[in-house]
């Protein structure tokens, strides 16, 4: 089995599209999962005690299943059940909400990584809740929850072949698609890995020098 | 004393600027201040000194309304801080209370708690204008004044983590005054600091007492100091003021038993 050069090119656009539909897949995902992380953690600081327990107790559960399992149960089962949703809208809740859970913990981190003298100290100045979350605690929050949360953004990103096993047409899918279709498998599956390891790494250090950017401009570090 | 017992009082205009009324403090079973009466007059200079756990940095955090009261009223320039006007009586304040009343106080802590992500001014100016209401103009010229009289202007536009710790708590104090409080409380402002910048911050605290006959409450450690700047000085011992007295007769010739051993082992200490 050798390599094919003139096979490769011609199936780079179909994989080409591929890609832009797995890039589509990771970004609506982690926008779900980012707002959805968002709800969880508030979930779990409300005023209601029964509150709090069930949404921990849902994060849980959710963090300690598997995504695939997730994916099979609300794309196979749930039609059962009368609900019935495309490939695309249940891969990308079913994404949304387990990497929800896990966004869900990096922010709980960061505001517990604001020491609490930094609340005493907004209350001794008398600003209200809402201003000290605005002007004291997020903005030392979110550079705490920034390597978490790019960790999260490649990992959704390279869970999406995942999305193949229901039919959504990204990249893996279309790599078994053309294998079945040509019987040649180094190409299409060489290129998938190529593809996400051309990705990933430039995104990887991109939110490195981000993370160090968020650091200088808030006096962290310096030049 | 319980709350339907007590009424809304207002007190005389040469009255205390700070009264505790038989307030009491207890963490579950841990009675941190046990029926406390104590009395600020106007331009004060107050010590408070103790063995740790004497409850003295607790007299501050009641005060600054960091936590609540579990008994007695604490009030400040004649009205209640702790609880507000109900009825006839007095109920425990609610957070829009508080807000009203907490700017009367600053307070500077032990570990400076500067905003680490905005500069020295910003520092400064973020509560004179948020919670005051001052422009950026106002509050940046009141900033400046103040950071001046800190000796930090030249460093206004440096993060907290540029700065040594004498002039982060020197920034601190800067921050604290900028709300213009009635009363200060500096709790163990020198206690987190290297020995070789202690004085500057010293030296501050000097001016404001002598210079701007500013109202202050301090807890500390720093005997030699408490001696030579303060009217009065309260020695702490579970939970109550075991003796108070000037500095000269607290610290020259002490009464009671628990002052004495304080005193020598702080001193034998040094």
């Amino acid at each position: 089995m050798e390599w094919r050069w003139e096979f490769t090119w011609e199936i780079l656009p179909r994989m080409l599209w591929a890609t832009g539909n797995t890039l589509l897949a990771a970004g609506v995902g982690y926008l779900i999962a980012v707002v959805v992380g968002l709800v969880l953690m508030l979930g779990q600081r409300t005023p209601y005690q029964i509150v709090n327990i069930v949404v921990r107790e849902i994060v849980e559960f959710v963090r300690s299943t598997p995504l695939l399992v997730q994916l099979f149960f609300v794309f196979f089962v749930a039609p059962q059940f009368g609900i019935k949703l495309s490939a695309w809208t249940a891969g990308m809740l079913t994404i949304g909400l387990h990497f929800g859970t896990y966004l869900s913990e990096v922010y709980r981190g960061a505001l517990e990584g604001v020491p609490k003298s930094q609340w005493e100290a907004c209350r001794a100045l008398n600003f209200t809740t809402l201003y000290t979350y605005r002007r004291i605690v997020l903005p030392q929050a979110f550079p705490i929850a920034l390597p978490g949360m790019g960790n999260y953004l490649v990992g959704i990103f390279k869970d999406t072949p995942l999305l193949a096993t229901i039919g959504v047409a990204e990249l893996m899918h279309t790599a078994n698609a053309l294998g079945a279709e040509t019987y040649r498998y180094l190409e299409p599956y060489t290129m998938v890995g190529f593809i996400f390891l051309i990705i990933s790494l430039p995104t990887a250090m991109g939110l490195r020098r981000l993370e160090a950017a968020v650091d200088r401009a808030q006096g962290k570090r310096r030049n | 004393m319980t709350l339907d017992t007590l009424h809304p009082q207002k007190l005389e205009d040469d009255g205390p600027l700070v009264r505790f009324a038989d307030v009491t403090k207890s963490y579950g079973s841990l009675t941190v201040l046990d029926q406390l009466n104590l009395d600020i007059a106007q331009n004060e200079m107050v010590s408070i000194i103790g063995p740790s756990g004497s409850g003295k940095t607790t007299v501050l955090r009641v005060l600054m309304t960091l936590e609540g009261i579990n008994d007695g009223v604490i009030y400040v320039d004649g009205e209640p801080l702790t609880h507000m006007p109900k009825g006839n009586g007095l109920a425990v304040a609610n957070e829009k209370y508080l807000h009203e009343r907490r700017s009367k106080i600053g307070m500077v802590f032990q570990q400076f708690n500067l905003f680490p992500h905005m500069s020295a001014l910003q520092n400064c100016i973020e509560a004179p204008m948020q919670v005051l209401g001052l422009s950026r103009d106002e509050a940046e010229e009141r900033a400046l004044n103040l950071l001046d009289m800190v000796g930090m202007s030249a460093k206004k536009d440096q993060h907290p983590t540029r700065l040594s710790g004498g002039q982060q708590q020197r920034v601190a104090i800067a921050r604290a005054l900028a709300m213009r409080p009635q009363v200060m409380l500096l709790d163990e402002v020198t206690s987190a600091l290297d020995p070789e910048v202690i004085g500057e911050v010293l030296n501050v605290i000097r001016s404001l007492n002598s210079e701007h006959n500013l109202t202050m409450i301090m807890v500390t450690h720093q005997m030699g100091f408490a001696r030579e700047i303060s009217d009065r000085v309260c020695f702490f011992y579970e939970g109550k003021i075991a003796e108070q007295g000037t500095p000269d007769q607290l610290f020259g010739d002490p009464q009671n038993e628990r002052t004495k051993q304080f005193l020598h082992a702080v001193l034998d200490a040094n």
